[in-house]
């Protein structure tokens, strides 16, 4: 297999890792802040701080892992990225800052003031739609490449169908997917009146995600034909996470195997996002940006290969540890 | 607009951003080892105060740690955003170090939570120690891997250019390069000894206020030894640093020196001001001293600052960073030891009001120290980024909104900065030591 192949397998599956949990994060922050106004708080934000508290550094491992990777393996992307993103990027890290930071003011410090739940429940919000226009730039007609370098056009972008469609998209999947694991977690903590509320969350969502989501595809027939054509090709793979929805929703509504309904999600969009992926091959930046234009030296591809898997074998373990202290402990989940 | 020329907006938020960044990592780095050392004293003697001292300074130092990483995040991605030609060039070279890097996080954060959440889950508290080792080293190695990037960007290597066309890339070779060592050795053992005097200065503060606890005392005298120890060896190794320089980068160190024509017998010049001409007034004039910083032989020869092009001459006022770094240095050793050995033989100043006053200074002094060692290291690069490969003007993006970006951010830091002191603040105020070992003791024993 070639190093681009390898490079990009990787880090699309640790972007696929930070969608996952980053997903959680935020929408556990935003259904704490939706109960704090609705007078529920009493009945989720002790299982949501439970989750968040050990684990949200890791979350944003994720993310630095991704961007510091990718400029390793195709450091061309740097070049062609760098001036385009620096404001929507600069904003998705404000607000990862005020997140990160509040978060750890608010659990570690003081008690802190109804105004932090309501700013970080609000950058749940905001993240996923300022993180996705990334996906949607990649998906070129927004960027011109000028003398002095790569050039975004923000009325284009903004004015985009495809650039609200990703952007509703997000959010909508942020909303479904915390929903379907808060649920199960606080199953197993045997919180009954949150798992019922929780549950609720997760159907209720369910369905603007499907639709959302084929959206999408139809948005990108006419804003990239060739993108569109070769997702038509991977019809099956799209056909699978379709399945794979309709039996986590059949689960959660008869409210039982809450552990296999989150395990099926995560399939359903595992199989959405790799093919979404696949089908977007070799293109880093459509059209000027491909895998094999931007990958790097074979020294270095081979160095960091070495070390991603000297790397895993490191954290392969300690994960597991966190995940047995933490998150499949009985007494700690219960909060004992 | 502020900032009209992007260069410039994005020189001055990187070093916004890293300068701000630095105060975290910098106790990020430090104070794992602090705990560690309190942790194991405390077993060692069955002393419960210094199991607390760990305790609350593991308490306080997540809300650092989170701040490093949103900050260090903040920086990781303006690398790319604000200079994107360099990052293009570096990446294909300098990678691997940046890439280690976020394991060594992964490691650190993952141990970190299990450490916080776990002080009442093990019957055997060595075990817990235990825990904190991989935090440590994890934290050691972002800074190694980090400070690897740094030297290669002064002393570029494990590559070859061809016709323009970058050839024969090692990445091993361009981590280790000719600055690594120094570098490496001295940020680190900057990093320990920040934070110890800034612990030291914490537990001065509360002897000051009354609290005549044996908790704060044994507090101070524990930091303010391992503060001697690490700022022996930060002037031990800066003057390997300063012989690096004037083997390697003889300009950077001329700049900082003001010294402008190759002369042997070099003298060291402190403080004062410099003209036009290159004029020297008010400074205070150390004769032999600069020979022997960068050759160890008083009558060596020093490289002047004339005998380099203009436009590679790094700015002159990087003089008054190294001045302050090396006062500091040098101060705040004098000052550690006054320290011990004023406790040794039980001289009464080392208690007075005065004298604690002074170790609460320390803190920020050592802190400061930091901030002017990079700025000496980062602005005495200049006009390089990449030195004699990549200029700044060449490296940086082109797009105009790096103004506005500099206020957003600064924006954020002010937030941050005021967040991080409340919280600290709140945090140990409504919790005195006396009340919670009271509570230790009682559901201990
Ligand atoms: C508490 C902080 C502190 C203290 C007391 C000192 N330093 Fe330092 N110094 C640093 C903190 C620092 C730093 C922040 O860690 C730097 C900036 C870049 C680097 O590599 O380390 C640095 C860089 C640095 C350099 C430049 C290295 C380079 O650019 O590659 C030299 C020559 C010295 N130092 C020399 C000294 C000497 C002779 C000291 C005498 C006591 C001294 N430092 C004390
Ligand atoms: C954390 C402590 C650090 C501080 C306080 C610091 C400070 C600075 C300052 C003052 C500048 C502006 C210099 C100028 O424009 O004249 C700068 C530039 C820069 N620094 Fe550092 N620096 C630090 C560490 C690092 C490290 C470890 C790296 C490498 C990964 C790095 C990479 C850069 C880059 C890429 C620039 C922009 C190019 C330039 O202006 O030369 N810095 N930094
Ligand atoms: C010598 C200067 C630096 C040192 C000693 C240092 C060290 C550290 C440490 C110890 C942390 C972990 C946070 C904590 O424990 O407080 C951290 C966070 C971080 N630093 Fe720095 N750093 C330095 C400069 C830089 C530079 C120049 C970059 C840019 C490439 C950078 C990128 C990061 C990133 C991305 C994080 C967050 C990682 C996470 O999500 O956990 N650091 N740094």
């Amino acid at each position: 297999m070639s190093y681009e192949i390898i490079g990009m397998a990787v880090l699309w599956t640790f972007l696929f890792g930070y969608v996952i949990v980053a997903s959680i994060d935020f929408g556990a922050g935003f259904f704490n802040a939706y109960s704090l106004l609705t007078g529920k708080q009493h009945i989720l934000t002790k299982i949501i701080q439970r989750y968040l508290s050990p684990v949200w550094e890791v979350t944003n491992v994720f993310l630095v892992f991704f961007f510091v990777g990718i400029m390793g393996f195709f450091p061309s992307t740097a070049f062609y990225y760098g001036s385009i993103l620096l404001i929507p990027v600069s904003i998705s890290i404000i607000l990862l800052a005020i997140r990160g930071s509040y978060y750890a003011f608010e659990t570690y410090g003081a008690k802190g003031h109804r105004g932090y739940a309501f700013m970080y429940g609000a950058s749940g919000l905001l993240l996923p739609a300022s993180l996705s226009v990334v996906l949607t730039i990649s998906e070129g007609g927004f960027v011109s490449i000028t003398d002095s370098g790569p050039v975004l056009d923000f009325v284009a972008l903004f004015t985009s169908p495809l650039t609200w469609s990703i952007v509703i998209l997000s959010v909508i999947a942020v909303m479904y997917i915390s929903s379907v694991f808060l649920t199960w977690y606080a199953d197993r903590a045997g919180d009954l009146e949150a798992t019922e509320l929780l549950r609720k969350y997760a159907l209720i969502w369910a369905l603007p995600t499907i639709v959302t989501a084929s959206g999408i595809i139809y948005e990108l027939r006419s804003h990239n034909f060739d993108h569109y054509q070769s997702l038509l090709n991977l019809w099956w793979m799209f056909a699978i996470s379709f399945i794979l929805f309709v039996g986590s929703v059949w689960f959660i509504w008869k409210k039982r195997n809450y552990g296999t309904a989150f395990l099926l999600m995560v399939g359903q969009f595992a199989f959405a996002f790799y093919g979404y992926g696949i089908s977007k091959y070799p293109y880093l930046l459509y059209p000027h940006l491909t895998v094999f234009d931007g990958v790097t030296n074979d020294a270095m591809a081979i160095a960091l290969i070495i070390v991603f898997v000297a790397g895993l074998a490191l954290l392969l373990p300690s994960l597991y540890l966190l995940m047995r202290l933490f998150l499949f402990n009985q007494s700690y989940i219960k909060g004992k | 607009m502020l900032f009209e020329d992007p260069v410039f907006g994005s020189r001055m938020l990187t070093l916004l951003t890293l300068s701000f960044h630095v105060i975290f990592a910098t106790l990020g780095v430090g104070i794992p080892l602090m705990i560690m050392i309190a942790q194991w004293v405390g077993i060692k003697k069955d002393d419960l105060h210094y199991i607390m001292m760990a305790r609350r300074w593991a308490r306080g130092f997540v809300v650092l740690v989170a701040v490093g990483v949103v900050t260090g995040t903040a920086i990781g991605l303006q690398l790319a955003l604000l200079w994107p030609n360099f990052m293009e060039l570096a990446g294909h070279v300098i990678a691997l170090p940046l890439f280690m890097e976020v394991f060594a996080f992964f490691f650190e954060a993952i141990f970190l939570g299990i450490y916080l959440y776990t002080w009442d889950r093990f019957e055997n508290q060595r075990k817990h120690l235990l825990l904190l080792v991989p935090v440590a080293i994890g934290a050691a190695m972002s800074a190694f891997f980090i400070t690897t990037v740094n030297g290669f960007m002064n002393a570029p290597s494990g590559f070859d250019i061809v016709n323009g066309q970058m050839s024969g890339v090692n990445p091993l070779a361009a981590m280790f390069n000719v600055a690594t060592p120094t570098k490496v050795a001295h940020v680190i053992s900057t990093a320990f000894m920040a934070s110890a005097f800034i612990l030291a200065a914490v537990a001065a503060f509360q002897l000051i206020r009354g609290s005549n606890h044996a908790y704060h005392r044994k507090a101070l005298h524990l930091t303010m030894k391992i503060g001697l120890v690490f700022a022996v060896a930060t002037a031990l190794i800066g003057d390997f640093s300063g012989k690096y320089l004037a083997e390697h980068q003889p300009e950077k160190l001329a700049a900082a020196e003001w010294h402008f024509e190759t002369e042997a017998e070099a003298p060291l010049v402190l403080f004062g001001f410099v003209d036009d001409d290159q004029n020297v007034s008010y400074g205070l004039e150390i004769p032999y001293a600069l020979s022997i910083l960068s050759h160890n032989d008083p009558f060596a020869e020093v490289t002047g600052l004339n005998e380099f092009p203009e436009e590679e001459r790094p700015p002159l006022f990087i003089h008054y960073f190294f001045d302050i770094m090396v006062s500091i240095g040098t101060g705040l050793m004098a000052f550690s030891f006054l320290y011990w050995f004023g406790t040794r033989f039980n001289w009464s100043f080392v208690r007075a009001n005065w004298f604690r006053w002074l170790i609460v200074f320390s803190g920020p002094l050592a802190m400061l120290g930091i901030e002017s060692g990079w700025w000496m290291a980062e602005f005495g690069r200049q006009p390089w980024i990449l030195r004699g490969i990549m200029t700044v003007d060449e490296a940086a993006t082109q797009s105009d909104y790096v103004g506005l970006m500099f206020v957003l951010f600064a924006g954020l830091y002010f937030i941050l900065g005021v967040g991080v002191v409340v919280v600290l603040r709140k945090m140990f105020k409504g919790n005195d030591v006396s009340v919670e070992l009271g509570e230790q003791d009682g559901d201990q024993r």
